[in-house]
């Protein structure tokens, strides 16, 4: 008989980190192959599915991130550590680290756009002498809304990062900005062999890819990860599509030369 | 090998064929059309030959067997998900060329693109196809431009002819069933038509590009974004997952997919507010792009049939042959660098 994709696995959640109000991290029981930038569908019975990607892997088990904007989510809120909550995945090709290795390495990230994006970070700050530089640009919306607090400190001393907010109050020790705003100030040693990870929401993905192909960065080098609407996760229900392209099969993660191409 | 049946012969066979599986024909449901005292030709079960609608196009396609409207995927109770049960009996589709060629269209997004997918093989897999020559062509058919008035790949053919019925089978399981109700054997071409009244001409070098063209604007202002289009279509396939719970038991619910419409608002909605194309004539760009271009790339065949059922239901009298027409003027438009 042939298997049913469709059907959702149990997995039982271990811990969960709560980083701002509506944004948690649920850590998952899971055994088996992922890479980062890769989906699951959280599936909730009687409330619906919803694709999270994937922001940690480790023994046994994956982190998700999740934010809490929806019928879905909000019921997945309701879970406490301990409880048991549906999978289906992982979906999708997640980032290959082979392809920043022995480079200089940029990574921009936009709010939970730092989540799918995650998985990179954590791989070459276990890593850091597989690149020949590397820069963390993360930005948010609000100090309050910033996620991963823990995991900054522990960065800037395999990094460089760049921890940025829109707007915060007077007083406030955060470095106010715009990502796109500290891209044209990176120490590079040669921008035209350097590579870029961009992941946010599309206006922020749109200007930032802008300013570093202004910085000298080739479309070549650069990716990004996509964000769509996906009820199947596996190439059947069609929101995700984009020309000829299935976000859910193709992506979520392209190279910006096929990225170009994809008018909605 | 063909048959010549009278109608109590064919009428035998249907019979004999309704043990195994569900027959689905077009059939005439009075009073069902959009307009008063107008009927509607949609697709039903049928048991005799006579309730099967041989002179007119059905309104909508034979889709619905194999992707229904909605469709329960799973029960849940308690902690338990269980499957939807498979019908215990297989189906036979009368259907015409073009939407014969529309199953395939269907197969290559369930069958082939990423995992195959469990519900709809498991009705495919147990579907015969009996095709339904065309003596003629009816309003707003183009199947001939799209190559889809031809098709061998049926396991029965049956048309009207005379007094009686002509059917050439090609399944070797049921010869023996036809050569006893029929009246005689004979050679058997299912009929086809060779031109239709309206014609369609997708340019060479079509690319996304025309995208940037003006010719879309138009369609801000005419479409609704009702999605009848999408939904009369024998190769729009898209849905949506929709759970529910019961209200007498909120422990207890279902899983279902419904059809969805890349034209109706919500269809691009991602959870926190975002959502893409929102201008009809940005849906519009997308579905025909989708029929006559970008499926192509992928799947090697043009998505379109060219059955033209979207230009018999739209309200708003946008008609998408015409529309394909204006893909050559937009190309041009677009490499001229006229666009905005």
């Amino acid at each position: 008989m042939l298997q049913n994709e469709y059907r959702p696995f149990l997995t039982e959640i271990k811990e969960i980190v709560k980083h701002t109000d509506i944004e948690y991290t649920f850590r998952v029981t899971y055994e088996g192959a992922v890479k980062p930038g890769q989906f699951f569908e959280v599936s909730i019975p009687k409330y619906g599915e919803a694709p999270i990607s994937v922001c940690g892997i480790n023994d046994g088990t994956v982190d998700l991130t999740i934010r809490r904007v929806g019928k879905v989510t909000n019921e997945i809120f309701q879970h406490r550590a301990g409880d048991r909550l549906f999978l289906r995945g992982p979906y999708g090709n997640g980032f290959e680290v082979e392809n920043y290795k022995n480079k200089e390495l940029v990574i921009v990230a936009g709010g939970t756009g730092l989540s799918p994006v995650r998985g990179v970070v954590e791989y070459f700050a276990e890593h850091p002498r597989e690149v020949k530089g590397m820069t963390l640009i993360a930005g948010f919306k609000t100090p309050r809304d910033i996620l991963f607090q823990a995991d900054f400190a522990r960065w800037r001393e395999k990094m460089q990062v760049i921890l940025t907010v829109d707007q915060a109050e007077e007083g406030s020790t955060h470095q106010v900005g715009l990502v796109t705003e500290y891209i044209p100030r990176l120490a590079l040693n040669n921008a035209g062999k350097a590579v870029a990870v961009v992941v946010g929401p599309p206006a922020m993905m749109r200007f930032t890819t802008l300013a570093l192909l202004k910085a000298g960065f080739r479309e070549e080098n650069i990716w990004i990860s996509q964000e769509r609407k996906m009820c199947c996760g596996i190439g059947k229900c069609g929101h995700c599509k984009v020309n000829d392209t299935y976000v859910c099969l193709d992506g979520p993660v392209f190279n910006f030369t096929k990225n170009r191409t994809l008018i909605d | 090998m063909g048959y010549l049946f009278t109608q109590d012969g064919i009428n035998a066979v249907l019979e004999r064929w309704a043990d195994d599986y569900l027959i689905y024909a077009p059939v005439r449901m009075a009073g069902g059309g959009a307009f008063s005292d107008t009927d509607s030709i949609r697709y039903g079960q049928v048991r005799r030959v006579e309730e099967i609608v041989f002179d007119q196009k059905s309104n909508y396609s034979f889709k619905e067997i194999l992707l229904p409207l909605s469709q329960t995927l799973f029960f849940f109770t308690e902690d338990e998900v269980k499957e939807a049960e498979a019908s215990p009996k297989g189906a036979i589709i009368l259907l015409r060329s073009c939407d014969l060629h529309g199953v395939k269209r269907l197969d290559e997004i369930y069958l082939k693109n990423g995992f195959e997918d469990f519900f709809y093989q498991r009705l495919r897999s147990n579907v015969k196809f009996v095709l339904l020559g065309c003596q003629k062509a009816f309003d707003n058919c183009f199947c001939v431009d799209m190559q889809t008035n031809t098709i061998d790949s049926y396991d029965a053919s049956l048309e009207q002819s005379g007094d009686g019925y002509v059917l050439d089978n090609r399944c070797a399981g049921w010869e023996p069933l036809l050569a006893e109700h029929s009246l005689k054997q004979l050679d058997v071409r299912p009929s086809h038509v060779t031109e239709t009244r309206v014609r369609v001409e997708i340019p060479d070098g079509l690319s996304i590009e025309v995208a940037k063209s003006k010719i879309w604007d138009e369609y801000d202002g005419r479409c609704i974004n009702c999605g009848r289009c999408n939904f009369v279509c024998p190769t729009c396939t898209c849905f949506t997952m929709q759970d529910i719970f019961y209200t007498d038991n909120g422990k207890v619910g279902e899983r279902r997919r419904v059809a969805a419409s890349c034209m109706v608002d919500g269809y691009t909605d991602v959870a926190g507010g975002g959502s893409y194309r929102k201008k009809n004539g940005e849906r519009m760009r997308f579905r025909v792009l989708h029929k006559v271009y970008d499926f192509k790339e992928r799947f090697g065949c043009h998505m379109c049939v060219g059955c033209g059922r979207c230009d018999d239901i739209c309200p708003e009298y946008i008609s998408f042959s015409h529309c394909v027409n204006k893909l050559g003027g937009a190309l041009k438009e677009v490499k001229n660098g006229a666009a905005k």
